[in-house]
């Protein structure tokens, strides 16, 4: 793989081992002196950094324009509130009552373009923050952390993509689902691994990711967690449609217990150091594949 | 009432328990409000008489006959989403935010906006009693607003049938959509598992829940996974007083039950898990 590649961790619904999966893979590429980062993107619950120690580096503030109107200077027209497609202004003609909706603005900018009476003004808005944590001499943690009841994490995510600029490899812990925030994420992968789980829930999302990492053309492969729970499905369906496995992860009581306690697989046992270094191995093999 | 079950993150068997709880009685409205990720028809199987398309939001399409490459959209659309390729001005589907700012300024009316509508509503009957549901299609935003009219149409069901109970099956996270489910229901459940994750995750979503001052009780899935972990979430509850209403071991027989696209307490209605569950929803029920 050449310099700067980014590879996506995601998986149709949380819970699946999609930190398990990203938190193990990042250990044994960093402990090869990999000069590589572990974006966490799940920026409503990241918690990639209760597997991870390392020094903070930075925190960098998201911040968003929202408006702010000068009443000494507005002339209750109505006019941005016509423009804002988010019913983010509340105004009431009558009463001369205007009042900007945080919560509910996207900082576009199109009630400061409507005033024709430069009656709006911008303030930054927080809506979360991205911080790096140093693992070792060439790897980082970036966190992306949204404020809680901000309206999408998306702003945080892109900027916490941003901040991997330096790094020769990139895996990005995904948001779960399939809305905004997982495509924001995905769109800037070359790689996507779908990490699921083998019974009907875990195919029915499967499904839909890989619906839509097709639409997106993206090329993508699947691990299955907790193989052995569940039925054989979604072993025929990978079949079907001639998607390669990545890995299959059994379930065993001892990936449950060193997970519950924050630690990582990859640190306690040689033989899973092996295996996440081989899933490293076949990634790059089918990312060859799937670019040549 | 109207109970919502939700989890900071997903997998820790919060549709499961919510499966569970909503075939303990004969007459009940379920409601799958992890539009995201709608799950429960899987298990369920609703005849769905109704289906409503949501629109969702919109986006930008340039007309390029009409356009002639001015190129004052892009320094006007905020989200990055316009950009000139191959000597054509066009709108990056995945970052254009719907704003219409860009349609208001082209000098030439060259933009015009699309409503995003492939995300549906679906409402009928289960073996239970109702069923509502909401499919976001990918990609698509504004799951909170879809959250609030799956919700409504819930609501109307239960008052126009005389449906005492009303079970949400909630979305993951602690963003919009969350507290769209959570806003004014009776009481609140939490489904957490003995992770360090787990624990961290139980702090934020109850930060939201205390914000709303709303019932909120606790139940740790698969406790006996990590005992300590347990103990530690239980002494957090405790000392910020919200009650924990059940503790579930991890048991083979709820991937058994899903896989046999039923829940636990029809499965296996004998079974100690089901016996627990059956505990636990009293509890719920008579605060
Ligand atoms: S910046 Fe955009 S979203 Fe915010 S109030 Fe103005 S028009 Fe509405
Ligand atoms: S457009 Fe300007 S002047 Fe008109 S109501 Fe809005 S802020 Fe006031
Ligand atoms: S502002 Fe209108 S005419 Fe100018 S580049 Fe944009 S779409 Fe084309
Ligand atoms: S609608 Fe808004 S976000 Fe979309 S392209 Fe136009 S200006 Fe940009």
């Amino acid at each position: 793989m050449n310099s700067k590649t980014k590879i996506a961790i995601a998986s149709g619904k949380g819970g699946t081992g999609k930190t398990f999966i990203s938190t193990n893979l990042f250990n044994v590429l960093q402990k090869r002196d990999f000069n590589i980062a572990l974006v966490d993107c799940d920026a409503e619950e990241p918690n990639d950094r209760e597997f991870l120690s390392g020094e903070l580096q930075y925190t960098h503030k998201v911040t968003q324009k929202v408006p702010v109107i000068d009443e000494s200077k507005c002339t209750y027209c109505g006019k941005c509130k016509e423009y804002c497609n988010y019913n983010a202004i509340f105004f009431l003609k009558d009463t001369k009552m205007i009042k900007v909706l945080d919560e509910l603005c996207h900082g576009c900018g199109a009630c400061s373009v409507a005033c024709n009476d430069n009656a709006i003004i911008e303030k930054d808005d927080l809506l979360g923050s991205v911080s790096q944590y140093g693992v070792s001499t060439n790897s980082a943690l970036i966190e992306a952390r949204m404020n809680v009841g901000v309206y999408s994490p998306v702003n945080v995510i892109k900027h916490a993509i941003k901040e991997t600029v330096g790094f020769d490899l990139v895996l990005l812990d995904s948001p779960p689902g399939t809305s905004c925030p997982f495509i924001q994420t995905v769109a800037t992968a070359d790689y996507v691994v779908l990490v699921t789980e083998p019974t009907p829930f875990g195919l029915s999302d499967l499904m839909q990711s890989v619906d839509t990492l097709k639409s997106m053309g993206k090329s993508y492969g699947v691990i299955i967690n907790r193989a052995g729970l569940g039925n054989n499905d979604i072993y025929d369906y990978l079949q079907l449609e001639n998607i390669p496995l990545l890995m299959t992860v059994p379930f065993d009581k001892r990936i449950a217990v060193s997970y519950s306690n924050g630690e990582l697989l990859t640190n306690l046992y040689p033989d899973w150091d092996v295996k996440f270094n081989q899933l490293y191995d076949t990634i790059i093999e089918q990312y060859g594949n799937s670019n040549n | 009432m109207e109970i919502a079950i939700i989890s900071g993150k997903g997998g820790t068997g919060k549709s499961s328990i919510s499966a569970a709880f909503a075939t303990l009685q004969n007459e009940i409205v379920l409601t799958d409000c992890d539009v995201d990720a709608a799950n429960l028809y899987l298990l369920f199987n609703p005849v769905c008489g109704e289906e409503y398309a949501f629109v969702s939001g919109q986006k930008a399409v340039i007309n390029q006959e009409k356009c002639d490459s001015c190129g004052v959209c892009i320094d006007y659309c905020r989200f990055d989403a316009i950009v000139e390729k191959d000597h054509k001005i066009t709108v990056l589907e995945t970052l254009c935010d719907g704003c219409v700012l860009c349609s208001r300024i082209c000098p030439r009316e060259a933009i015009c906006i699309v409503n995003e509508d492939k995300s549906r509503m679906y409402a009928g009957y289960f073996q239970n009693g109702r069923m509502v549901y909401g499919r976001l299609a990918p990609g698509e935003e504004n799951s909170g607003r879809l959250v609030n009219l799956v919700r409504e149409k819930a609501k109307q069901i239960a008052k126009e049938s005389g449906i005492p109970n009303i079970i949400i099956d909630g979305p993951p996270g602690i963003g919009c959509p969350v507290i769209s489910t959570i806003t004014g229901v009776d009481a609140v459940v939490i489904v957490t598992e003995p992770t360090m994750s787990g624990l961290h995750d139980l702090k934020r979503t109850l930060e939201i829940t205390a914000g709303f001052k709303l019932h909120t009780s606790v139940i740790i899935n698969k406790f006996d996974i990590n005992t300590d972990m347990t103990s530690r979430i239980e002494t957090y509850c405790y000392q910020n007083g919200i009650q924990v209403i059940g503790k579930l071991p991890f048991d083979p027989l709820i991937v058994e039950a899903m896989v046999n696209c039923q829940s636990i307490t029809d499965y296996a209605p004998d079974s100690d898990i089901s016996k627990l569950i059956r505990n636990t929803y009293s509890k719920i029920i008579t605060v």
